[in-house]
């Protein structure tokens, strides 16, 4: 049985109440940071753990908590729970079943960072989810690991949870902040990043949920026991939410640097491919990371195991490679049409748009456009090349990360499939839709 | 204050400290300037959307000459000392130069020949000096229908690219924003919450900032193409803003009051809805003379007087 981290007591009944969390070990690691660590000390432990961020790009934690400005009196620690992106459902699943790990990691993070008033922003769909936190927040201060003088170690905190209103780009970190703020969650220009001017204008560390639950078991075993666990600078586990094509969809954490065929195949996780069809291409990091045909997914371009972690996944570059994003791992067999699935991707990325910034903006409506005619064999052998352009001229030109994650796809999809492409437009129709 | 020095396609310029790579390149001036769709520099925090205005830095600074890795706006970009900009003369810059002009005519509806801002839009200089020949798109354009913002001001969404300089105005110089970006996306629209809500002394200025047609002036509009009307510095004695103004004539008539508008297309100063729209008598105005405007607009050069 592989490491269990985040995951290890989910399936005990109760377990997203106070009782039966607290009866497993819950809030031991509160206790001990409180008790014997100070703040610095907290985020030592964190940078020695190398954790990197789960939401996406991968930023070492320790390190991101380090960039903070602590010249300011007031300062923020908010929690990333907008998860939207295509393929990505792990955080859901986790808040749901273990609210108080979350909540116990909130402790530890907003203690490190010297946080009075803290908050986990959640995707307005996660109405569910709001009500089971917010149920787990109130017994956690009944229990006194919330409000003032925590445990009698003289921290004071406030927790809240604040719902969006259904917008993926308000994942986006600073379009969080605005949004929490009460504006448009329009993704503000950087510098200034928020660790310097962040939530209302003061230094404030947004993380994703999986990189804060797995603060307490940092904290309770030390960094260098987490750093122990995973390969290379992939350090300990890792949520990844399996969907698709695959005879068992689900939500598996696994030590990083497992190899992919095992994850695909093994009953243990997803169980192989359905109907023991052929594996055709994956998107192994969320909709936005390149995808990749089966030979390119199992192997490296080298010939080398592809393992699951951030850099096997990535060697290559974007030529043959893609990238571990935030572990929306999406399984393809060989009945799909990767221009159909780029066009459903295309479509998201052009409905999410904020429209501050005119290549995003126009170029993700016009992407779809283009596809929209080709899968329904309207297209040329000229479109084929003006996706590529677009994609080109969006990628980089953008104030946020949206425009690249609507490019990424367009730019490999076409990279590493364009005869299906082609004979979308030889055909003047889908070759695969009956 | 000291000053830094900064290299702008080849050509050396020193400036204050925490000024930006565009202001450093209109400090030199000509044809190395970026061009600007949505920074304003009376207007806070302007700038950053369009990306009209990217460039490439090839020397991050004398102490750290590694290149930024991705193209910048230069409007929101601050120099380093040493720092090495190309614009002009890089290939990568003006290719991606052309895709954004691209960009924001995909959408567009090119009725320049109905449009009050024809002669003096700054989409359309930008096409011209970046568009393509052709045009590679078969896609329907979105739209909307025109809508009064105002009894005094017109919107044509269609024609909008969402610089964001009108939000700022409201935002900065009116007393009370009430309107403001709707929706998102390509299909997001500028709108009050309310149609015709738009009733204050400065709202006016939403006109002038507008680089394109999509905020018009109602009390002139379609009454002649901008290119037959000659501006003159004229002002007057006025309660609620400096009166300095640009009158904008056809034989004796006044047709429209404007800002006075520098070469990049700001005003000098904002002007009160008062001076802009209610005054089209000449004997309401004293006259400077003639305004010289030094814009390089495709269709005004070959009429406005140097
Ligand atoms: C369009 C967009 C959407 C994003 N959505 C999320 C999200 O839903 N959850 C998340 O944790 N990070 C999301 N991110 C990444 C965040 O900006 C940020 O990097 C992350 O919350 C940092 O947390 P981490 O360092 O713990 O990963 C998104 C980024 C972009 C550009
Ligand atoms: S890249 Fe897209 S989502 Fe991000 S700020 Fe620009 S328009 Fe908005
Ligand atoms: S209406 Fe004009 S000023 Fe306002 S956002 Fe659109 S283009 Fe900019
Ligand atoms: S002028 Fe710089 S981005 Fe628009």
């Amino acid at each position: 049985m592989a490491k269990q981290i985040l995951l290890n007591n989910i399936e005990v009944p109760g377990l997203a109440g106070f009782e039966v969390y607290r009866r497993l070990g819950g809030y031991s690691a509160v206790e001990k940071a409180l008790k014997n660590f100070t703040p610095d000390q907290v985020t030592e432990e964190v940078k020695k753990s190398g954790l990197k961020g789960r939401g996406g790009a991968g930023f070492p934690a320790g390190m991101k908590w380090g960039f903070i400005d602590k010249k300011n009196e007031t300062r923020y620690f908010v929690c990333n729970y907008d998860e939207s992106e295509p393929g990505t459902f792990k955080d859901r699943f986790l808040g749901q079943m273990n609210p108080h790990l979350l909540i116990e990691g909130m402790i530890l993070g907003s203690y490190a960072l010297g946080a009075r008033s803290s908050y986990i922003y959640i995707r307005g769909e996660l109405f569910y989810v709001l009500k089971i936190l917010e149920k787990a927040i109130d017994e956690a201060y009944l229990n006194g690991f919330l409000g003032e003088n925590i445990k009698g170690s003289g921290y004071s905190l406030d927790l809240y949870v604040h719902p969006g209103a259904g917008a993926y780009i308000c994942g986006e970190e600073t379009a969080l902040l605005e949004s929490l703020e009460g504006k448009r969650g329009n993704p503000r220009i950087k510098p200034p990043f928020p660790a310097i001017v962040g939530l209302y204008g003061c230094p404030t560390v947004v993380n994703n949920v999986e990189t804060i639950a797995a603060l307490p078991w940092i904290m309770n075993n030390g960094g260098e026991a987490y750093a122990a666990i995973g390969i290379g600078n992939s350090k300990g586990t890792k949520l990844i939410s399996a969907c698709g094509h695959i005879n068992k969809p689900g939500v598996y954490e696994i030590e990083l640097g497992l190899p992919v065929e095992e994850f695909i195949y093994s009953d243990e996780y997803c169980g192989g491919i359905r109907n023991g069809n052929k594996l055709k291409a994956v998107v192994a990091g969320g909709s936005s990371v390149p995808i990749l045909p089966a030979h390119l997914i199992l192997k490296t371009a080298k010939g080398e195991p592809r393992l699951m972690s951030y850099e096997s996944l990535a060697e290559g570059g974007f030529e043959t490679g893609t990238m571990l994003g935030s572990g929306g791992f999406i399984v393809m067999d060989d009945t799909t049409c990767i221009v159909k699935n780029l066009l459903t991707f295309s479509r998201f990325y052009h409905h999410e748009s904020c429209g501050q910034c005119s290549p995003c903006r126009e170029g993700t409506g016009w992407i779809e456009k283009i596809l929209t005619r080709i899968e329904n064999g309207q297209g040329t052998m000229k479109d084929i090349d003006l996706l590529v352009n677009i994609a080109r001229h969006v990628e980089g030109n953008t104030i946020c990360p949206l425009g690249d994650a609507a490019a990424w796809p367009v730019a490999s999809a076409i990279r590493h499939f364009r005869e299906e492409f082609e004979e979308h437009v030889k055909l003047q129709r889908c070759p695969l839709s009956k | 204050m000291s000053l830094i020095k900064v290299t702008i396609d080849n050509i050396e310029v020193e400036v204050e400290a925490g000024t930006t790579i565009l202001n450093a390149a209109r400090q030199i001036g000509g044809s190395v300037v970026p061009p600007a769709m949505c920074y304003y520099s009376k207007l806070e925090g302007s700038g950053g959307y369009c990306r009209t205005c990217l460039v490439k830095v090839a020397q991050g600074s004398a102490k750290d000459p590694r290149p930024m890795p991705k193209l910048v706006p230069s409007c929101r970009t601050t120099v380093q000392d040493g720092m090495v900009v190309q614009n002009i003369t890089s290939p990568e810059v003006m290719e991606n130069r052309r895709a954004i002009t691209e960009f924001l005519l995909i959408n567009h509806p090119l009725d320049c020949p109905v449009c009050d801002q024809a002669g003096e839009c700054h989409l359309q200089d930008l096409s011209y000096a970046h568009g393509l020949d052709e045009t590679q798109t078969v896609e329907e354009r979105r739209t909307f229908e025109p809508i009064d913002i105002g009894d005094k001001i017109k919107l044509n969404m269609n024609r909008c690219i969402l610089c964001y300089r009108c939000v700022k105005v409201a935002d900065q110089i009116t007393d009370h924003r009430v309107h403001g970006v709707l929706g998102r996306g390509d299909h997001s629209e500028i709108s009050t919450h309310i149609l015709k809500a738009i009733d204050n002394d400065f709202s006016g200025n939403m006109i002038d900032v507008c680089p394109v047609g999509a905020l018009t002036d109602k009390t002139f509009r379609f009454k002649s193409r901008v290119w037959f009307t000659k501006p003159f510095d004229a002002h007057r004695e006025c309660p609620t803003c400096s009166g300095k103004t640009a009158i904008w004539m056809k034989g004796e008539e006044i047709l429209r009051v404007t800002g006075r508008k520098d070469k990049y297309g700001e005003v000098e100063e904002f002007i009160c809805n008062d001076c802009r729209f209610n005054h089209k008598e000449i004997k309401d105005w004293i006259v400077e003379g003639p305004r010289t405007i030094e814009r390089h607009s495709v269709i005004s050069q070959n009429h406005y007087q140097k």
